[in-house]
């Protein structure tokens, strides 16, 4: 497939790698912290820890969205999917994400519940359209990327007068997360990670541009290089940053030059702007409460917002116990450090969200990189 | 076999109760739909039960059910993908097909006139395959409990003497043979779903494999595994003779043949080719000195131009399917988890 294979190209990778080799000081670790899932995937589908020394090792960040989604606002999804009339309409990968007592979309679908998967906002549109008659809510989930359509459905409901489409509204934002992330308290007893720079989002940068990170990189003394999701961009960046922490460097560089620039989609940020403001707090799984981290709708268009349409019932709602996707989230523990990895949780049977998406390091782990060193008990070996 | 449309009121009116009643309509329905289409000797005896002659060797059996949505795709609907189905299932065990049975189970309110549509394409399938459809069955369920109509065929078939293929005999220094491009049939069915509609040529796969396991066996009766992967793609279906075997897969990324159009379905949607489902496509291990002439059998034959030796059988204890990527490193290929796309066959 033209201008996808170039950037899968095997023997670029390998002049890649012995140029990383050749630049990694061995006598020092480099911990390079990816921030978004798309990396993650990346890294483990093609390989690429194969192809870089040992002292450089990928740590996976919290950007995967359906991971970050924080339990309660799950188990509210399920309430609004189970409510009389409704049809919730959502992204695939949130399906089989388990909320309280392991309750997932599919299951609440098992119940009775109406739930559509779509590939996008305007499949959503579509099926509020075909059922006049139904309440068609949309999960709405996702960093900046996934922001712009949203806004764009609510106002195309808005011209259409489309009274029978809402938006529950659960997006967040990149440069607090990564902000929070360094500047995080470790809980006790946990052993603290030391970053050495990020590989800034790719899809998220398209948007918002990388001019906002550069606070971040500033203030925390951390290199952030914009990578895009090919596995040779992940290399191409990781000799970037290689280069800044060497040189005691920390500025925000872009390799993803092709599509990222320093202003970002105007056009998309000023839609995204027109809809939805600023949250002033929000709850991440894993990084708690993050002030000024998530966006909901405008009152303009209090009519698209499901949070005001319908009411959600307070909830004790609780991850699994001994799940350690908050952690791993973090970056402060490795899949294979969970007790529940591999044992009771797997991708058939997920106890945290990290083992549900494919950009999950749960997931990531334990479909393409067990064979490297992660010792697993074997299926029915579990205590 | 006759190709005579049914008579006019089959290309108006709809399934209706009476259909599955068992009284005049269901026999009307059976005498104009199903034999006029079907037509063969056998199914001609209007017995409840098939009777034929059976050639020597041991038996073999299938049944397979299809609930596919669309009925209708590119390259093929349900009723030709129940006869291959079948068909396939019993060329797997390196049988040669001899009759099928086919049971419909209709909607209330589904169109006669694409009721017909299938089962032209069902008694076309089976003449092309040279396999009659000798008996059948025909239920209808009330609007709302089912969704059109879903298709159970059931088939037998003859293993000759000296032909032992299993899914637990791949042993290690084996390797693997795969008869052509994959995720052909699941991109086709996927560009045509609900909400998801995408413009692409790609057709279905969808064919009937006896003939071509029939070359194969006839040069090399030594097959160990033959496996078509359907539902979960190479990776699954490789995962299962690994598991069945005893033994660990490695296969290479670049030696896979993907078709252009279906890489950049599957970049698009997030797929991964490995995974998505096949309807005329076989896997074949065998020893590592056979593979050459088998590659070259296969590739004679129409329905195994881009065959391909795609990796090895290997000792492993942990029974994975690993990778070699073609971008230099490894991972490993897991069974599907969950519903990747449900319906597809």
């Amino acid at each position: 497939m033209k201008y996808i294979r170039e950037f899968r190209d095997g023997g670029l990778a390998r002049k890649l790698a012995a140029a990383i080799s050749r630049e990694a000081d061995p006598d020092r670790h480099y911990n390079l912290m990816e921030f978004c899932g798309g990396h993650t995937h990346a890294i483990f589908r093609y390989g690429v820890q194969d192809l870089v020394p040992a002292n450089v090792e990928y740590v996976h960040g919290p950007g995967c969205p359906v991971c970050v989604l924080p339990v309660r606002r799950l188990d509210d999804a399920v309430e609004l999917a189970l409510k009389e009339g409704v049809i919730l309409t959502t992204y695939g990968d949130m399906m089989r994400v388990p909320g309280t007592k392991q309750k997932s979309l599919i299951r609440a679908r098992a119940e009775g519940a109406d739930i559509r998967m779509v590939y996008s906002t305007q499949d959503a549109l579509n099926v509020a359209r075909d059922n006049p008659d139904r309440q068609v809510v949309f999960f709405a989930i996702g960093f900046e990327t996934t922001t712009p359509p949203t806004a764009v459905a609510i106002l195309q409901a808005q011209a259409e007068g489309l009274t029978n489409f809402t938006v529950f509204c659960n997006h967040v934002l990149t440069p607090p997360a990564i902000a929070h992330i360094v500047n995080a308290p470790f809980e006790p007893g946990e052993k603290p990670v030391r970053i050495d720079g990020f590989l800034g989002p790719s899809h998220v940068s398209s948007v918002i541009g990388w001019a906002p990170y550069e606070p971040a990189a500033r203030e925390f003394k951390k290199p952030v290089v914009i990578a895009g999701f090919e596995p040779l961009d992940v290399m191409q960046s990781t000799l970037m940053l290689i280069r800044q922490i060497n040189k005691g460097r920390h500025v925000v560089e872009n390799q993803y030059t092709r599509v990222v620039t320093r202003e970002g989609n105007r056009k998309a940020q000023s839609l995204v702007a027109q809809v939805l403001e600023l949250r002033r707090t929000f709850e991440w799984r894993g990084l708690g409460y993050v002030p000024d981290s998530a966006l909901r709708i405008r009152d303009t268009y209090a009519a698209f917002d499901a949070e005001k349409r319908f009411t959600v019932s307070p909830k004790d709602s609780r991850e699994v116990k001994s799940c350690e996707c908050p952690a791993i989230l973090r970056g402060v523990k490795k899949p294979t450090e969970c007790k529940l990895f591999g044992t009771v949780c797997t991708p058939d049977n997920p106890m945290g969200a990290c083992m549900v998406s494919s950009e999950g390091a749960c997931a990531a782990y334990w479909t393409y990189g067990r064979k490297r060193g992660a010792a697993i008990p074997a299926k029915g070996a579990a205590a | 076999m006759n190709s005579v449309n049914a008579p006019p009121k089959y290309r108006t009116g709809a399934v209706d109760m009476t259909h599955g009643g068992g009284g005049r309509a269901t026999a009307e329905l059976i005498e104009d739909l199903f034999h006029r289409h079907l037509k063969n000797p056998i199914l001609d005896q209007r017995h409840d039960a098939a009777v034929f002659d059976v050639p020597p060797g041991r038996l073999v059996m299938s049944t397979d059910a299809h609930v596919i949505s669309p009925l209708f795709f590119p390259g093929g609907d349900i009723g030709s993908l129940s006869v291959h189905g079948t068909l396939n299932d019993i060329a797997m065990a390196g049988a040669r097909p001899l009759s099928l049975t086919a049971s419909f189970i209709l909607e209330e309110g589904f169109p006669l006139a694409d009721l017909e549509r299938i089962v032209m394409s069902m008694a076309r399938a089976a003449q092309e395959a040279g396999v009659p459809v000798v008996s059948g069955d025909t239920k209808v369920v009330e609007k709302g409990k089912g969704d059109g109509v879903f298709i159970t065929t059931a088939g037998v078939g003859v293993l000759p003497d000296g032909v032992s293929i299993s899914p637990s005999a791949a042993r290690p220094g084996q390797v693997v043979l795969l008869s052509g491009s994959i995720g052909d049939h699941g991109v086709a069915i996927l560009s045509k779903r609900e909400n998801l509609e995408f413009e692409t040529e790609i057709l279905s796969d969808s064919a009937a494999l006896h003939s071509l396991v029939a070359d194969m066996i006839a040069a090399v009766p030594g097959i160990a595994v033959l496996r078509d992967p359907t539902r979960g793609g190479l990776a699954t279906a490789l995962n299962e003779i690994a598991h069945a075997s005893g033994v660990g897969v490695t296969l290479e990324e670049d030696a896979i043949p993907v078709g252009p159009d279906v890489e950049g379905a599957c970049e698009l949607l997030g797929l991964d080719p490995l995974y998505v489902a096949n309807e005329g496509k076989l896997i074949c291990i065998c020893a590592a000195a056979d593979a050459d002439l088998l590659l070259e059998i296969m590739r004679a034959h129409p329905l195994g131009r881009l065959s391909a030796k795609v990796g090895k059988i290997v000792e492993d204890a942990d029974r994975m399917v690993v990778m070699q990527t073609g971008f230099g490193g490894s991972r490993v290929v897991d069974w599907l988890s969950g519903e990747q796309l449900p319906r597809i066959c």
